[in-house]
């Protein structure tokens, strides 16, 4: 299999005084899922961060084949979806369809393309009727959904998901769940829903202190229950 | 939760609401310019432009008198007018002291005055029927067509998003505030007015800081999903036959205002 995503030796620190990842090296191959746990502060959005070239630290953040540069970052950002926490943050525009719309408009692509795009986004998110709602008018579980729809819009060959399952109820994390394991794409989900990692994730990476403590199976890492309180984690 | 109160489009089906928003608002521009270049006390054109709002209401179904209704929020608003009563020179009408000021209310003056604040209602109603009647989405798409700078227009639908989540964080700081302000019983709760001063300024700052970290996380999204600097929209409108003829015939009338309004 090859490796859509490698990061190595990555150290990054915030104003030269927090270091928030330090020598934080993993890859990704094509059709992975991965779960990224660790407790807060661990640095697991400061590394999101790094995937698309939001931030740059010191180390390598390749994708494909290419190393991030200033030069490479929008065809970076085409090929990393990343999707934030917060869905009032990711979903900045007045109604569903723009939003869906911004990521392909942005990438040139022409106005059929578009449409096209948005709608099978949409329907891959299973909330085709949505098209010409406005954001705020949305449930939290809608909200969610249709922030990833704005990514996939961009076609991406990775998907990166900040805490996807956070607020969400059982109903509306349920459908969730399903959405992503049906979704065909390779992924990498900062979590603290444990239960979540065990259902839906085959290999798991831990973080803490800016350092990637494990990196394996995810069956071998939840049983390991001493090792899982020594990094503020619980078993599901 | 929802904080929609802002929200003042009318969902219904009508001549009105199916018109293209950029229709919709040029007529409403060419109205509110009509308005403004109409002579003092040209009486018959006034109410003209006056019957003419009111077919608009009639063909927009949401009652004749719909934004006759809404209209007196804005005349407060009128009253910064209101010095037009005794600085235009004319046959005084009544005099009057006012603190120090010794104030003549002169005919020329009244007139101007009264004209005013009919042109001001009725723009007003006017553009409460185009907000009524249109998302405002498609009020931001229609100024986009309009060749309105696309800083404004971003500014506008970054305004309109935010209004709804900046709502909701001040309420849920006021009702956080409230949860906690208890009283023991038998004295007084709320301290001094100091004290409650202090705790609404550092609500305001809370506010500040939280929109402040929102808008590096929005940016952030924004990036992520290709934003190089340059804003791309689409606006997935089109213009038919029907809005087309409404609009010549929308100018044509308010020609008409103007004509009769000089004669």
């Amino acid at each position: 299999m090859t490796n859509v995503l490698s990061v190595h030796d990555l150290y990054f620190s915030y104003h030269n005084e927090h270091e928030a990842l330090r020598g934080v090296s993993f890859e990704l191959c094509e059709g992975d899922k991965v779960a990224l746990v660790g407790p807060n502060g661990a640095g697991k959005s400061t590394l999101m961060l790094h995937l698309n070239g939001i931030l740059t630290g010191q180390g390598d953040v390749v994708v494909g084949t290419e190393r991030i540069t200033r030069d490479n970052l929008p065809a970076v950002r085409a090929m990393v979806g990343v999707v934030f926490q917060s869905p009032d943050d990711q979903l900045f525009s007045p109604t569903v369809f723009e939003d869906v719309a911004f990521g392909p408009l942005h990438m040139g692509l022409p106005k059929d393309e578009v449409l096209a795009r948005v709608d099978s986004a949409l329907e891959a998110v299973r909330m085709s009727g949505f098209k010409d709602r406005l954001s705020h008018h949305l449930s939290v579980g809608e909200k969610k959904r249709i922030a990833i729809a704005t990514v996939l819009s961009m076609n991406p060959q990775i998907l990166i998901l900040d805490e996807p399952s956070a607020g969400l109820d059982p109903r509306a994390r349920r459908a969730l769940i399903n959405l992503l394991r049906d979704l065909p794409i390779t992924m990498l989900v900062s979590t603290h829903d444990m239960k979540l990692v065990e259902e839906l994730f085959p290999r798991t990476i831990v973080m803490d202190e800016g350092l990637v403590v494990a990196d394996g199976e995810t069956e071998k890492i939840l049983d390991d229950e001493k090792f899982l309180n020594e990094h503020g984690l619980e078993k599901p | 939760m929802h904080f929609d109160a802002f929200d003042r489009y009318h969902e219904s089906v009508s001549f009105v609401h199916r018109l293209d928003p950029l229709v919709k608002v040029s007529v409403t521009l060419a109205f509110i310019l009509s308005n403004a270049l109409l002579p003092d006390g040209a009486w018959v054109a006034f109410t003209l432009s006056w019957i003419f709002l009111l077919l608009v209401n009639m063909f927009s179904s949401l009652g004749v008198l719909f934004s006759f209704k809404r209209s007196f929020v804005a005349l407060p608003f009128a009253l910064i007018a209101v010095t037009v009563l005794f600085s235009v020179p004319g046959e005084p009408l009544s005099t009057f002291y006012f603190l120090f000021w010794n104030l003549t209310i002169t005919d020329a003056g009244f007139l101007r005055f009264i004209s005013i604040v009919i042109r001001s209602w009725l723009s007003v109603q006017m553009a409460i029927i185009l907000v009524g009647t249109t998302r405002f989405p498609d009020i931001v798409h229609a100024l986009e067509h309009l060749r309105v700078p696309s800083i404004l227009t971003t500014i506008i639908a970054f305004l309109y998003r935010y209004l709804f989540v900046l709502a909701d964080e001040v309420f849920r700081l006021l009702r956080a505030r409230e949860s906690r302000s208890a009283s023991v019983a038998g004295s007084r709760s709320g301290g001094s007015v100091v004290w409650r001063a202090r705790v609404a300024g550092n609500m305001a700052g809370q506010l500040f800081i939280r929109s402040y970290e929102r808008s590096d996380r929005v940016y952030n999204a924004m990036l992520s999903r290709g934003y190089t600097g340059h804003l791309q929209t689409m606006s997935p409108h089109e213009l038919h036959r029907v809005d087309y003829v409404t609009t010549a015939l929308a100018l044509i009338l308010i020609l008409i205002l103007q004509v009769i309004g000089r004669l």
